[in-house]
């Protein structure tokens, strides 16, 4: 039985040693939001924080976790920088299909924290390890940059919502946001 | 797969040697039988193995006989191995109990003289790339657990694959000149004044474990030049590295934990991961070694006298590049420089390695102070880019793919360049040349 | 109704005028045939089956209000990335005088009748098709919509509908001050007849269409909470992962699970046909226990096989096979002056979609469940009911987000072999493939070997051009009904066929060349067009070359009657900086054109090449005409991730076979363009009335041709095959005695990203 802690929150988990972190994470605990995308720490998908550093949890083996932090893409929004990056993540719309997105928010997050005002070549230093099969590099790095000057720097996307008060509607502001899962269990 | 001993090349010398010294050899080599002598203390296999075959199993793997009788994949000591020289293509053999086509019909005798002279079955000299110079020094008792272990096992129909040798290397007869010179028949005798675990491990490792035949530099017949005893040689574009006691060249610097924790896993810490040949000899052999075996290697190559051995990996435990790095960045300097070897390491290597040489998710991919990285000509690091790495052990799989297929020459020189300067603070010379020549080795 | 007749579905698939109509290649044929003419109009269309509750008012498959004023929309297409639910939600929304905020979208269930494509009579998401046929259907739907909920607003105030304005989904009567919300008079407007006749909105009075709008699917997608179909989790559920043989056309023989028994965690195997599953109480133990199989293999009849053996044949078959004739203007024979030809190979192409491809599968003695991304939701539930014999109706597809498609989620084949493994057990199992079975078991984007000639008359413009193709047939696997009449595939000659120039005499021709039995050809992102116009584009750039002309200039003159290719040129030109100033040695730019899909682009490509043959790209420059816009946001990202998957391929990818099987594995040897190899790309989008293009696919077709005639510029050396063979780059053979340790595009990327 092993102790982990998941942003913020202690978790024991009954698994083999040597499982890596990434199915303990999806297939265990039931934290999805990270990501399986090659298996082999070349893709990023996987990446997660281990007490604030990048890592490729695909390949960390559970046992080699110890008391270290957890943070997921679930939990990365509870820090400044980590809600900071999301917000320009969605501002500049950096998302297309979203499946690598987790881990480069992470892998984003990370290096805000410990490098604020990154350069060019400190984000490809950082981000290289992130594939995005969609090639949305473009505005990742506008993002990083917006995240990191709290400037806008790009056009940014308009919000959906049109300045009108009243809506009649169910849930205003936060439809949007969710297509209805009821079908996944 | 085991690297092919490049013995051969001597045979073609040979052959072009004098008719009368010929004549002379074939005289003399006679046909190796011997009885045996009595079975030293430091021979055998541990003694709270009484079931002979357990016995024979574990001098087996301590030999590491699997590693050169087996396909991947295929039906263990069925042979059938391909071992690639300049001088052409041998085949293991089936060294099962198969009548028709593996030694199911060897007696005894036939199994020792085969050890301990290089001579098959039927009289005929085996080629050098089966170490049986290291071998000759077993005792015979251990030779004949092994023998009953491998006559436990299913026999296995696997005709013997024919070699492809050209001439002169295809000529078997010639090998018995290379025996007479080289060739020093003799059992292991203890050594008086050393300890219990030294003589034990000087047992391992030149009569089991055959190490010397990796890690010994060779003359220009390519028998090893026992002068040099394991300051290290490269076979195949691989790097077998000093193992002398040198501190600066060698293992000195280790630690008796490290040393022990490296031969028993793979790994240890600071110190790198077995990778190509070393690691299936830690895979197939020493990871199945009691503590006390391991103890008793550690004993032994501690007291290997030091040497600096040719074009030594000069061991830099302070790079600075590296040590300006943090785990997710290298320094601003260094960053600003640029250069493609940096920019593919940002990309395919940089998540396992981390730019401070630490690794991250597994200790194995920890660079710093590791021989691969401070041996400038680049070999193990080279063929590591190329062909990547596994190591299976108790411990679990360690791997790391293989960038060959996509990465080009130009590519691979450029990051093996950045590695070494990066976190080796040597001097890069790799060039694309360089490297299209080890793609093809 | 007021939709455009070439759009209207109903006329069924062999009807010549409305294939002529749509003038589109084979994918969009394919589904014509595959889905027959359904009628799928909202005014005929009923609501689809709804989860949980009636709706108030569901006046078409697409729409629903609650009494509460929620608003559903239900999506036709599906979403993989490429924008499409933010697409159709906007132009639904717009017609309904929504915030885009206060709808919630809703994956389409699996049922042709409600959500075919008109454009391709099949539910099914490709081609680029989508915003092209919605702009009609969806804006139809929701002009309907509002038109009732108005009327019903307007009968209970008793004033005249015209006099009521919508607001954010609130009605008001100006003059009485009075207002509602959709949901009070949803119930009321159910009752209403569907109107005959809907006006859709004039486009000077959009308020969304246009608008560079948030996507309605990201937000979950940032914070880890929107499931892809990779996440789903049914309770009771197995995990499970596959190895099929790996050479081509290969057969199971015998497994041991001896060793898989050790594993914890380890459930059990199921075996079809052709491959094997473990099954873990998670993926890992299932991967572990997979990897601990001894499984034997009968390797089939094309263990042998190589893709040197493929491109021997392909030669052969472009000079003896038996040409089809795919378009004929004028006669190109006899036609006299300076003869160009050339000789361009593709290689196969995997899909390598983000995602690994998966599927939740419960089969029930009286039924099935499945949860998957598919961009094909009713051909999943044909599938389903021939493996298990179970009747259509029984079978429910809940469809999912998709980690990219890119056409591999066109194929059900992962789907069908999931539901062969989970009617071997009684638990719902979810089927995960590593990325190595991806890549070893993909639909592959089959290889080509096209011969190209032209004729040049004295001012260098081809008088004559012949074109002859020679591959395998994705449409002949997919949809064997929808081959030409004469065996022509539509799809390998999209792109090629017609010309956006001005060429008097041409002739291209295809010539069928089969795949080995077991190596499945598949639809790629791009699709036809991406293969031609990588060879036309290149080949114009040649004859460009052969006149003496710059090739900007050059393809200027042959567009003086196509104003929209020539106006996108210009463009793209202007912004480039074409011809201005001069380049450092090895820096070149490359251009192309092309009109795929329905829209007009332009590309322009900066590379600079190191003496050893390193690219870098420095700079890229879009001009895209695209018809009416419908999120310009979308246009720009489709555009850069479309040229990032297109030089991904042809800076690094090819599939190779060696002994009948693919010798790639994982992102290590199919190796991905990364951030630090991106330059930054400007878009510059055509203001236009025109009816919308496809654009998801675009950038893709115009990534290979731009890059290799910017090599080209760079360094003369003329590449008619990818992935680009970078040692054919090299500055002579003493670049290769260097050690290597330039940097790299230091000075461009300093240039380029301050250009951003
Ligand atoms: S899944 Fe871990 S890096 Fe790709
Ligand atoms: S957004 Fe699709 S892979 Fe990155």
């Amino acid at each position: 039985m092993l102790i982990l802690n998941i942003n913020g929150e202690r978790k024991s988990v009954d698994v083999p040693d040597d499982m890596p972190l990434l199915w303990v994470l999806r297939d265990v605990i039931g934290l999805t939001g990270t990501k399986f995308g090659c298996g082999i720490a070349q893709c990023g998908a996987c990446t997660v924080h281990l007490d604030g550093l990048a890592v490729r949890s695909c390949v960390l083996p559970v046992s080699a976790v110890g008391d270290k932090a957890i943070t997921t893409i679930e939990g990365v929004g509870a820090s400044e920088v980590g809600r900071k990056v999301q917000q320009a993540w969605l501002a500049i719309e950096v998302v297309q299909c979203g499946y690598c997105q987790s881990g480069q928010i992470m892998s984003a997050t990370a290096l805000l924290a410990g490098t604020p005002a990154p350069s060019d070549a400190q984000i490809d230093a950082a981000m290289s390890g992130n594939i995005c099969r969609c090639g949305t590099y473009v505005r990742i790095r506008e993002a990083i940059k917006q995240a990191a000057t709290g400037r806008k720097l790009v056009p940014q996307t308009i919000p959906n919502e049109a300045a009108a008060a009243s809506s009649g509607t169910d849930a205003p502001g936060q439809a949007f946001l969710s297509v209805r899962q009821e079908d996944a269990a | 797969m085991k690297p092919a001993r490049i013995l051969l090349a001597a045979l073609g010398v040979v052959v072009a040697g004098a008719v009368a010294f010929s004549a002379y050899a074939l005289l003399t080599v006679g046909d190796g039988r011997e009885t045996g002598a009595p079975q030293p203390a430091a021979a055998g296999a541990p003694a709270n193995l009484t079931d002979p075959v357990a016995r024979g199993e574990y001098l087996a793997r301590a030999a590491d006989c699997i590693a050169c009788h087996t396909v991947p994949g295929g039906q263990a000591f069925a042979g059938g191995v391909a071992f690639k020289t300049p001088f052409g293509t041998l085949y293991s053999t089936n060294i099962t109990a198969d009548k028709a086509t593996g030694i199911g019909d060897w007696s005894d005798e036939d199994f020792v003289r085969a050890l301990h002279a290089g001579v098959r079955k039927d009289g005929k000299p085996l080629y050098p790339a089966f170490p049986y110079t290291s071998y000759t020094a077993l005792s015979r008792d251990d030779i004949l657990a092994i023998k009953a272990y491998l006559f436990s096992l299913p026999p296995a129909h696997a005709p013997a694959r024919a070699n492809a040798l050209g001439f002169p290397y295809n000529q078997r007869w010639a090998l018995s000149f290379w025996n007479v010179l080289f060739l020093k028949k003799a059992r292991f005798e203890p050594v008086e004044g050393k300890s219990a675990a030294w003589n034990r491990g000087a047992y391992l490792a030149t009569a089991l474990g055959h190490c010397e035949e990796c890690h010994t530099p060779r003359n220009a017949l390519f028998a090893v030049k026992r002068s040099q005893a394991l300051s290290g040689e490269v076979l195949q574009g691989w790097k077998a590295y000093n193992i002398t006691a040198d501190k600066t060249y060698g293992i000195g610097g280790w630690t008796d934990r490290q040393l022990a924790d490296y031969l028993s896993t793979g790994h240890a810490a600071g110190r790198g991961t077995a990778s190509g040949p070393m690691g299936e000899v830690v895979q197939n052999s020493l990871q199945y070694l009691t503590p006390e075996d391991i103890g008793a290697l550690v004993a032994y190559l501690r007291a290997v006298e030091p040497r600096q051995g040719a074009a030594g990996s000069e061991l830099n435990e302070q790079p600075p590049l590296a040590l300006a790095s943090t785990a997710d960045a290298p320094g601003a300097e260094e960053l600003a420089r640029g250069g493609l070897g940096q920019h593919l390491f940002q990309g395919a290597c940089a998540g396992c390695h981390l730019w401070n040489g630490q690794g991250r998710q597994s200790a194995e991919a920890a660079l710093l102070g590791t021989q691969a990285v401070n041996d400038p000509a680049a070999y193990n690091l080279t063929q590591v880019i190329l062909h990547g790495t596994t190591l299976q052990t108790a411990h679990g799989q360690t791997s790391m793919p293989s960038f060959g297929r996509a990465y080009t020459d130009t590519e691979v020189a450029a990051l093996g360049n950045f590695v070494l300067t990066h976190f080796g603070g040597k001097q890069a010379g790799l060039t694309a040349e360089e490297v299209a020549k080890r793609r093809a080795q | 109704m007021n939709t455009r007749p070439d759009l209207l579905p109903g006329e069924g698939p062999d009807n010549p005028s409305r294939r002529q109509a749509l003038k589109t290649g084979g994918l969009v044929v394919a589904f014509l045939w595959l889905g027959g003419g359904a009628k799928v109009l909202g005014r005929a269309g009923q609501p689809g089956r709804i989860e949980a509750g009636d709706p108030a008012f569901a006046p078409n498959a697409y729409i629903r209000v609650g009494a509460g004023g929620a608003v559903h929309l239900v999506m036709p297409s599906i979403e993989m990335g490429q924008g499409a639910y933010t697409g159709q939600a906007t132009l639904l929304a717009e017609e309904m005088d929504l915030g885009l905020d206060q709808i919630v979208v809703e994956h389409a269930p699996a049922n042709r009748r409600l959500y075919a494509n008109p454009l391709v009579g099949e539910q099914a998401t490709g081609g680029s098709t989508t915003i092209r046929y919605c702009w009609t259907t969806l804006r139809q739907a929701g002009a309907a919509a509002r038109s009732l909920l108005v009327a019903a607003a307007a009968a209970r105030w008793k004033v005249e509908p015209a006099q009521c304005t919508v607001t954010r989904g609130v009605i008001r009567h100006e003059a009485s001050g009075r207002s509602a919300g959709y949901g009070e008079v949803a119930a009321a407007a159910a009752r209403l007849p569907v109107p005959e006749r809907v006006v859709e909105k004039d486009p000077g009075a959009f308020a969304l269409i246009g608008k560079p709008l948030r996507r309605v699917d990201t937000a979950g997608k940032v914070d880890g909470s929107l499931p892809f179909g990779i996440d789903i989790r049914v309770p009771g559920m197995k995990v499970a992962t596959v190895r099929a043989c790996p050479t081509i056309g290969g057969k199971l023989l015998a497994v041991d699970d001896a060793r898989a028994r050790q594993v914890p965690g380890f459930v059990a195997i199921v075996k079809i046909d052709n491959a094997v599953a473990a099954i873990g109480e998670h993926f890992w133990a299932a991967k572990q226990a997979l990897a601990a199989l001894d499984i034997r293999w009968d390797h089939g009849p094309h263990a042998s096989f190589s893709t040197e053996q493929l491109f021997k044949e392909l030669a052969d078959a472009s000079r003896n096979g038996t040409p089809i004739l795919a378009r004929e203007v004028g006669n190109v024979d006899g036609v006299k002056g300076k003869a160009v030809e050339a000789t361009y190979e593709l290689p196969l192409l995997a899909h390598t979609t983000m995602e690994p491809l998966n599927t939740v599968v419960h089969v029930r003695p009286d039924g099935c469940e499945i949860w998957t991304g598919t961009q094909v939701p009713a051909r999943a539930v044909d599938v389903a009911a021939k493996v298990t014999g179970l009747k259509p109706e029984t079978i429910v597809v809940h469809n999912q987000y998709m980690g990219g498609g890119f056409g591999r989620r066109l194929f059900e084949d992962s789907i069908e072999q999931a539901v062969a493994f989970a009617r071997q057990v009684d638990y719902p199992l979810k089927v995960v493939w590593t990325r190595e079975e991806d890549l070893a078991q993909d639909r592959y984007r089959p290889a080509y070997h096209d011969r190209i000639a032209a004729t040049l008359d004295a001012e260098g413009r081809p008088v004559a051009w012949r074109d002859r193709i020679t591959s395998a047939s994705v449409l002949a696997k997919f949809a064997p009904g929808a081959m030409g009449k004469n065996g022509l595939d539509s799809d390998a000659v999209e792109g090629a066929a017609e010309l956006p120039y001005e060429v008097p005499n041409l002739k291209v021709e295809w010539v069928r060349h089969d795949l080995p039995e077991g190596l499945h050809p598949g639809w790629w992102r791009g699709v036809g067009p991406a293969h031609n116009v990588f060879v036309v584009e290149g080949f114009v750039d040649e004859l460009a070359h052969a006149a003496g002309k710059d090739p900007v200039a050059y393809r200027r003159d042959l567009l003086q009657k196509n104003p929209r290719a020539l106006g996108v040129l210009d463009l793209a030109a202007s912004k480039a900086g074409w011809g201005a100033g001069t380049l450092p040695p090895r820096v070149g730019r490359g251009v192309a054109l092309a009109t795929p899909f329905g829209s007009y682009l332009c590309v322009i490509v900066e590379v600079e090449v190191s003496p050893q043959g390193g690219i870098a790209l420095r700079r890229a420059v879009a001009a895209v005409d695209c018809g009416v816009v419908v999120n310009p946001n979308t246009v720009e990202a489709q555009i850069q991730g479309g040229l990032i998957f297109g030089w991904t391929a042809a800076l690094y990818n090819g599939i190779t076979i060696r002994n009948g099987a693919v010798e790639q594995s994982n992102f290590n040897d199919y190796r991905m363009m990364r951030i630090n190899e991106t330059p930054p790309i400007e878009v510059h989008i055509v203001d236009s009335k025109e009816v919308p293009g496809g654009i998801g696919e675009t950038g893709t077709v115009m990534a290979f041709p731009s890059l290799i005639n910017a090599l080209f510029a760079a360094t003369g050396v003329r590449l008619r095959k990818y992935p680009i063979d970078r040692s054919a780059l090299v500055q002579g053979a003493d670049a290769l005695k260097a050690v290597v340790t330039e940097a790299f595009d230091e000075a461009a990327t300093a240039v380029a990203k301050g250009a951003a």
